[in-house]
């Protein structure tokens, strides 16, 4: 089967993002950019299936600006087979995105469609979701482990209360939680062979399809700070402060 | 037109971030409508008796005993065309849920909202929480997921809404199968509707030393939390997670137990009315946001504590 791992360029996420001047927008101005921790952690787990002879080819995409082929590249270093690259100068949301993906998912035809819970940056949490209604097809969302049959995939998820599992009919889309894998670096050979490996390029447009950016962001701003507090110097000053002045205990 | 907000329960109880996204519905300034899909009518009968709501669609069948996200947008999609908006709690069940019906709708969806502005404006944090945008909407419906700690809970008592049954709609043969759960089983409060909630970093060390954040929470009736960087370590399992990728919590007090104050983890819970910092390291972040700070080991702090209050 072939599966199909979306990839979003994001910061990278040891960086603290600030508003720009103008609270406008955030500032990225040389900022450091890779690949979303969750789209890493997606295909991390389609090359496992691949290793484990249940997928033979794992497809990675990405939505956006020249710029993308970079976390391509890095998909292609760590395993994927070739990638897309669907091209647009505009800003996308979540609902372009999953329209994208469906006409991509149309062409490719993939069995699964592994791919992050949330990027890092808008942390929606969405398009995943957007895509299963799309097409149709199931979801199993912030997937901790992911099991493989013939035509369907027994899926634990993390929900708020402890794990669920579902079993989703294939084709399906899984999107992924921290615990699901640790992926794995990119080794140097593979990093000089991902430079061989096709990236094919497609405009937003030839896809027959226009964004459309329905909810637009008018002002961001840094959340209001806290006052810092004080030092108490004791387990018994501290349970006196609780108790007689912010009286939270008894 | 309406608002509609989707009910949240485990087919005994309705859950308390439901109550808090009927208080965020209520802001919209519109009649609030509630949708349960459920496999008895006793969720139907608690939620009518939440203040302030009009009515309840009730959707009973097997089907919904698990709040499996394809059966209740098939249920949504039949009645969406009396409402235009849409609310529910960004829970996992409403973060799951809630972008399935919006793709169907074509509505971009507005997640993790702080914030009501105006009926067309709204804030949400991003990155993390590392900024707050306030975002505008022109369309024609929304649909908004909440973030519960920003919205207090409404009445669940005290109101007479309408119940009104409506059948099942047909759904495709179903793909997507409950197989079974493991929910995490406790005697103390849960997690985000605790009054007090003691958190543990990696200072913790090891999963067995959680035993002492146990012994104070059981003394204060708290629920136990974890930062990410724990739960990654795996001292905690992930329904721990207090922060931007797990829960967000707005206790009375929160105690934070070698946890260094990652931006991550306070985007969780600075929003506790007081919040405690024991750690070692005098300069770590969370001592910026602390009301009360000790600095110090917890292996002596914790016992200590436990034997005091």
């Amino acid at each position: 089967m072939k599966i199909l791992v979306p990839i979003k360029r994001v910061n990278d996420y040891n960086v603290k993002v600030r508003p720009n001047q103008s609270n406008t927008d955030v500032d990225l101005t040389n900022v450091k950019m890779a690949v979303n921790p969750f789209c890493e952690i997606a295909l991390e787990e389609a090359i496992r299936i691949k290793e484990a002879g249940n997928a033979e080819e794992v497809v990675a995409v990405s939505v956006g600006t020249e710029k993308n082929q970079e976390q391509l590249r890095t998909a292609l270093a760590l395993g994927a087979d070739r990638s897309i690259l669907i091209k647009t100068e505009m800003e996308v949301q979540p609902l372009d995105v999953a329209k994208i993906l469906a006409k991509i998912f149309e062409k490719e035809n993939p069995k699964l469609v592994l791919m992050g819970k949330q990027g890092i940056d808008g942390d929606h949490n969405q398009t995943g979701q957007m895509l299963g209604a799309m097409l149709s097809i199931p979801q199993a969302t912030f997937a901790s482990k992911v099991e493989i049959n013939k035509d369907s995939a027994n899926i634990t998820r993390e929900i708020d209360g402890g794990l669920e599992t579902l079993s989703v009919e294939l084709p399906a889309i899984v999107t992924t939680d921290l615990r699901l894998n640790e992926p794995r670096y990119a080794s140097l050979p593979n990093i000089m062979k991902a430079k061989r490996k096709p990236i094919d390029e497609i405009n937003v447009e030839e896809l027959g399809l226009s964004i459309e950016q329905k909810v637009k962001t008018v002002k961001v701003e840094s959340p209001s700070e806290r006052e810092e507090g004080i030092k108490v110097d004791s387990v018994d000053a501290l349970l006196d402060k609780l108790r007689n002045e912010a009286k939270v205990i008894e | 037109m309406k608002t509609l907000v989707i009910v949240e329960h485990d087919n005994e109880n309705i859950s308390s971030s439901t109550l808090c996204a009927v208080s965020a519905a209520q802001k919209l300034g519109q009649d609030v409508d509630l949708l349960v899909a459920s496999s008895t009518n006793n969720i139907a009968e608690k939620a009518q008796k939440i203040m302030g709501i009009s009515k309840v669609l009730n959707f009973v069948g097997d089907n919904f005993k698990n709040e499996i996200a394809e059966d209740l947008t098939a249920c949504v999609l039949e009645v969406s065309q009396h409402y235009n908006f849409f609310v529910a709690s960004s829970s996992t069940t409403g973060k799951n849920l809630m972008p399935r019906i919006s793709a169907l709708l074509d509505v971009q969806q507005i997640s993790e909202v702080i914030e009501i502005v105006d009926n067309n404006t709204f804030k949400k944090p991003i990155y993390a929480g590392a900024c707050i945008a306030t975002v505008e909407s022109q369309q024609e419906k929304n649909i908004i997921t909440v973030r519960t700690t920003a919205f207090e809970k409404a009445l669940s008592e005290g109101g007479s809404g309408q119940i009104e049954n409506i059948d099942i709609p047909e759904t495709e043969s179903r793909k997507s199968v409950f197989v079974g759960n493991e929910l995490t089983v406790s005697d103390r409060p849960e997690l985000t509707s605790a009054d007090i909630v003691i958190s543990g970093g990696r200072g913790m060390q090891d999963g067995n030393n959680f035993a002492l954040l146990d012994s104070v929470a059981n003394k204060l009736n708290a629920a136990v939390g974890a930062s990410r960087a724990a739960v990654d370590s795996g001292f905690a399992p992930n329904d721990y997670q207090v922060g931007q990728t797990g829960k967000s919590v707005a206790p009375n007090l929160y105690i934070a137990v070698g946890i260094s104050g990652a931006i991550q983890h306070l985007a969780g819970m600075k929003d506790s009315k007081t919040i405690v910092a024991i750690n070692k390291d005098e300069e770590a972040p969370i001592f910026k946001v602390a009301d009360y700070g000790l600095v110090g080991d917890l292996f002596d702090v914790l016992p200590e504590l436990e034997s005091k209050i």
